[in-house]
């Protein structure tokens, strides 16, 4: 039972952390940024772990997170640079920098072990066995779950503080220039946070689920909504709901976590889909009263 | 033809801006006086939105430079208000009427802080002063051409600035609220505030504006209406352009035969 409830729990601190920073990723039409930068960290995880030789967690978070960093800088460039359209040269950008990272695991077979498939699809399995003990030997429980819980509350803190501008640069760029907010710095910086949450979640549960949990969650909301914080609140609680009847859902099929949180998230948004395309939201000749 | 003013609000002086190398304005000179409302005027193309875009540092100048109330733009952010083309922002965007007013006071709250009691109240009697206030939790996507603006006008008042820069809020937008935002800026004028606003009909410009800068990449007039809004200037600045040219027929057989009513 203590196993499911650290793996329920690993799975939601992703989910909500994702999904918060997904919500202002889909209202700048940049959702694909997190398949980006999910992506483009292979390399700068075996570049980590030839310079180091260790599979330690700093090491890895530190190359992940340089990589990262650089896929959103390119992504930028070549959309100011060469005009080229954002989508194209996330494209471009993120399909090189994991080919370098193949290329360097292929050549370097030998010496790295490394597991591809454990970059993309995770083992949220195995979080309640990696344990983080400290020196005089007590058990403090899953390390990951400490990890994730400071990112969880990093990002949280981010969106709270930095509400107004995100809202802003998200809604009219141009306005929140003409008031002097810098919209390349609040972009950085959301790529940052993207970053730093895409890098320590995937080691536990992989680029596919971390993709799915950016995207999928705020995108359900948003169908939901009208109000960006009813949205933030809605995708919040969406992820909780989703990494549990994930994780019984698997339990129960005896599948891939990570397959069934996803596949949830899916049908999260399905059933969303279908139930509003039935209720049509309010329009405006619907409701012609005054409100307020 | 260059109209100066003694004591200018505005100074653009040799303003020279271009997209990739290639210039769309050349040496941009003009002065505003205080409590005018001014009118860009000047065919497509011819760098309307791009100069006052300019003005407000989105789009950093080739050379020249522009000064508000004799400072640069920097030390008088705060004092200076800007309203996008409304097709500019996704109108989508999940954010209510009064929340996109609420944007209007983000320069006076600053950084790491969210806005309270008194900028609400800010919001809502700019939102009366548009004529808006019974669309207060509206979502933005379910309204009209003309309320999107009067939502982009509230925002600007919101701001309570000196000095308004309005890029074509007259665009798309019915008979009507084409009069409540004119009533509007003549209010704004008469408390000594300074209206510039990018327009393209030429023949309401002669009504609406009481300075005029006529642009087609390069500067072809700027002065008081009366002076530089001729038929002469209209058409160097319009000048081969067939389909604009019978429009300006159209302003000149209305001064040769004035309606009755004036």
């Amino acid at each position: 039972m203590i196993i499911a409830f650290w793996i329920i729990l690993t799975g939601a601190l992703v989910a909500v952390t994702c999904g918060m920073l997904g919500c202002f990723l889909i209202l700048r039409k940049m959702s694909m940024v997190g398949d980006a930068i999910s992506h483009a960290v292979l390399p700068g995880i075996v570049i980590a772990f030839l310079l180091s030789g260790s599979r330690d967690t700093l090491p890895m978070l530190l190359g992940a997170g340089a990589t990262g960093l650089i896929a959103t800088f390119l992504i930028e460039y070549f959309h100011r640079r060469a005009n080229l359209q954002t989508d194209a040269s996330i494209g471009v950008t993120f399909t090189f920098l994991f080919a370098v990272g193949i290329i360097l695991i292929s050549g370097f077979a030998g010496e790295i072990d490394l597991d591809l498939d454990c970059v993309l699809y995770g083992e949220i399995a195995y979080v309640p066995i990696d344990l983080w003990v400290t020196a005089d030997g007590t058990v403090m429980g899953p390390r990951p779950v400490y990890i994730l819980s400071a990112v969880l509350l990093i990002v949280a803190l981010f969106i709270k503080l930095g509400y107004k501008e995100l809202q802003l640069t998200s809604f009219d760029p141009a306005f929140a220039s003409a008031l002097g907010i810098s919209t390349a710095l609040w972009h950085y910086l959301l790529m940052a946070a993207v970053s730093l949450t895409t890098v320590s979640s995937f080691e536990s549960v992989g680029a596919i689920l971390v993709i799915a949990f950016l995207i999928g969650p705020p995108a359900t909301a948003y169908l939901m909504t009208h109000d960006l914080k009813q949205m933030l609140a809605i995708t919040a609680v969406l992820g909780i709901f989703i990494a549990f009847t994930g994780y019984w859902l698997a339990y129960w099929l005896n599948a891939s976590i990570a397959g069934c949180m996803a596949a949830v998230t899916g049908l999260c948004f399905t059933a969303a889909f279908l139930s509003l395309r039935r209720i049509p939201k309010p329009s405006p000749t619907a409701s012609e009263e005054p409100i307020g | 033809m260059i109209i100066h003013t003694k004591e200018p609000v505005l100074e653009v002086h040799d303003l020279t801006v271009s997209y990739s190398r290639k210039p769309v304005l050349w040496g941009i000179d003009f002065t505003l006086p205080a409590g005018c409302v001014a009118g860009i005027m000047g065919p497509n193309g011819a760098g309307k939105s791009t100069l006052l875009k300019s003005i407000m540092g989105l789009i950093p100048p080739s050379s020249g430079y522009v000064k508000l109330f004799n400072r640069p733009l920097e030390d008088v952010r705060h004092r200076v208000s800007y309203v996008p083309q409304r097709e500019s922002v996704d109108w989508d965007f999940p954010v209510s009427v009064l929340d996109v007013v609420l944007m209007g006071r983000y320069g006076k709250v600053g950084l790491l802080r969210s806005t309270g009691r008194r900028d609400r109240e800010i919001a809502l009697e700019c939102l009366e002063k548009v004529g808006m206030q019974a669309y207060t939790k509206r979502q933005i996507s379910q309204l009209s051409g003309g309320q999107q603006q009067r939502v982009f006008l509230a925002r600007a008042l919101a701001q309570e600035a000196d000095f308004y820069f309005m890029d074509e809020p007259f665009a798309g937008v019915d008979a009507a609220t084409e009069q409540t935002i004119v009533g509007l800026l003549r209010d704004m004028a008469a408390a000594g505030k300074t209206v510039v606003v990018v327009h393209h009909d030429l023949q309401s410009a002669r009504e609406y504006f009481d300075w005029i800068i006529l642009l087609n990449m390069h500067l072809v007039a700027a002065g008081p209406v009366t002076e530089a809004f001729t038929d002469e200037k209209i058409q160097r600045a319009y000048g081969g352009k067939l389909s604009l040219l019978s429009q300006v027929g159209h302003v000149m057989e209305k001064r040769a035969f004035p309606s009755r009513e004036n």
